[in-house]
């Protein structure tokens, strides 16, 4: 009933906004076992948060395996000891630690904890080689209105129509079963070997790779048939589906 | 059991809430059910105009909101209809006064007594219209046959649909068969086939709406006109009665429509 105001504007697809000041203490679920990422501040106070944060979890904690990220923070034995009696006391292990401190680093080699490296994040995905290549995509099976905006790294496939006022923003084709009048912008990412179908294909704007085309004025007599929109010599072109040589 | 809470809403201003609001809520208070209807438009009200009741307002949905004073004490009763209810809105608040959750409480207080609560919805997508969608069981959107009007009521649709209320049902208000007939008109065809809803009723553009609004009685008293049949069908399709569309012009597009909308409610 009581919906996030900002949420309702921006369509069911807006992305969350990171959060600005993080919590000293995150503890998260990760494909690898439980993840605790322990922020600055006074080792005392973050070691009783820690407490407090793990006794409301209770039981849900116990016996998991879990992975330790400190960050910058030095730590010495008895600190490293201090932390894992306490872990202990919740029935947790240390299976592995990560952190970017050498000194850290060596107290954790002395205790024998394993040393986990660092996640490699993840680069932004390179411009797109050819299609074959890769077949990410989402499938959307409604309408989409005005105002509704998708954006999505890979294809996006409507099954509907994207009404004018809609947008779709697509690392990769974008295909609509349905008559597109709204907005799109096939390979944002860069990628001009692109392409953009649909049923009946007037788009408000047309963008492919660094190109924009509008539709040409409406003509009363046009008959609607599918089409494709792929770059042509720096141009986008649409052609009718049916007599088609490859996009 | 509980009454169904209904917004009238468009995204639009100017095409026709309001009218459609008065004139259903008589409609089916004419039909022996008890309305309450609620203007939240606040600031800038004129549900209590079209009913003729703004001279007997003495509490608002601000002095409810606000305690000043009982829900039932700001209703106030039609003089012809005793079924028939209005809580006006203030003319001197903005919509930042009132929250969605104190309108949830308020349908959800009306709907103990009422078999509907119509709720007037003011023009835009903010506040105002979350407040006004805050305690509805059904939303119905009105739309003009207007490139404008119909984007805007495209933009409701989704979110109403984004709340988990959607997607309603359309009202098509001011349809012109003269324009409809020379090809001047998007037609009622073309408008549910853009919007993808149910079709609730179609409103024929009617001079009487307007000096009905400027009296303060509701066109649907005197019922012979054609848009006070189209708000009666309206009434009684809301209470679930299969009532044909009136034919706007007689070519085979509106049978069109009727099988379609056969097809949709099965």
């Amino acid at each position: 009933m009581a919906q996030e105001p900002t949420r309702n504007q921006q369509g069911p697809v807006s992305l969350p906004l990171p959060e600005r000041n993080e919590p000293r203490v995150q503890i998260k679920g990760t494909r690898k076992g439980l993840s605790i990422t322990l922020g600055e501040g006074s080792w005392q106070e973050i070691l009783y948060e820690l407490d407090q944060r793990l006794s409301q979890g209770q039981a849900f904690f116990y016996d998991s395996q879990v992975n330790l990220q400190i960050g910058l923070r030095d730590m010495e034995q008895s600190d490293m000891e201090a932390l894992m009696e306490m872990l202990a006391r919740h029935r947790i292990e240390l299976a592995s630690l990560q952190t970017t401190s050498r000194a850290s680093g060596e107290t954790a080699q002395t205790l024998g904890i394993r040393l986990a490296l660092p996640e490699v994040t993840l680069a932004p995905p390179e411009p797109r080689g050819p299609a074959e290549d890769w077949s990410e995509g989402v499938l959307l099976r409604r309408t989409l209105r005005s105002g509704q905006s998708i954006q999505e790294t890979g294809h996006v496939v409507v099954i509907g129509d994207v009404n004018p006022g809609a947008e779709i923003f697509a690392g990769g084709d974008v295909i609509v079963w349905g008559k597109l009048r709204g907005m799109v912008h096939a390979g944002a990412l860069g990628n001009s070997e692109a392409v953009v179908c649909a049923l009946e294909l007037r788009p408000t704007q047309l963008r492919i790779g660094t190109c924009i085309a509008t539709s040409p004025a409406e003509t009363a007599s046009t008959g609607t048939r599918p089409e494709i929109a792929a770059v042509v010599n720096g141009q986008i072109v649409a052609r009718p589906w049916s007599n088609r040589a490859g996009p | 059991m509980p009454g169904r809470a209904i917004t009238i809403t468009s995204g639009k201003g100017g095409v026709g809430k309001t009218t459609v609001t008065a004139n259903l809520s008589v409609a089916l208070a004419l039909l022996g059910r008890h309305v309450t209807a609620i203007d939240t438009d606040i600031g800038l009200r004129n549900l209590d105009l079209v009913l003729g009741m703004e001279s007997r307002i003495i509490y608002d949905i601000v002095d409810v909101v606000e305690g000043n004073c009982h829900l039932y004490q700001a209703l106030i009763r039609d003089k012809r209809l005793p079924g028939l209810h209005l809580l006006p809105a203030s003319q001197t608040h903005d919509k930042a006064v009132i929250a969605p959750e104190d309108m949830a409480a308020i349908c959800q207080e009306l709907k103990k007594d009422n078999d509907f609560v119509l709720i007037d919805c003011p023009a835009g997508i903010e506040q105002g219209f979350r407040n006004a969608v805050a305690g509805a069981d059904e939303v119905v959107i009105v739309t003009t046959p207007e490139v404008a009007a119909v984007r805007s009521a495209d933009r409701i649709i989704g979110l109403i649909e984004t709340i988990g209320k959607g997607p309603g049902k359309l009202v098509i208000n001011r349809i012109k068969p003269a324009m409809v007939k020379r090809g001047d008109m998007l037609d009622t065809f073309d408008l549910i086939e853009f919007l993808a809803i149910d079709l609730l009723g179609v409103i024929p553009e009617d001079e009487n709406i307007l000096v009905a609004t400027n009296k303060g009685i509701p066109l649907v008293y005197e019922s012979n006109e054609r848009a006070g049949q189209a708000f009666h069908n309206i009434a009684h399709r809301l209470l679930g009665e299969e009532v044909p569309f009136m034919p706007i012009l007689d070519q085979p597009r509106n049978l069109l429509i009727r099988i379609r909308s056969i097809f949709r409610r099965s």
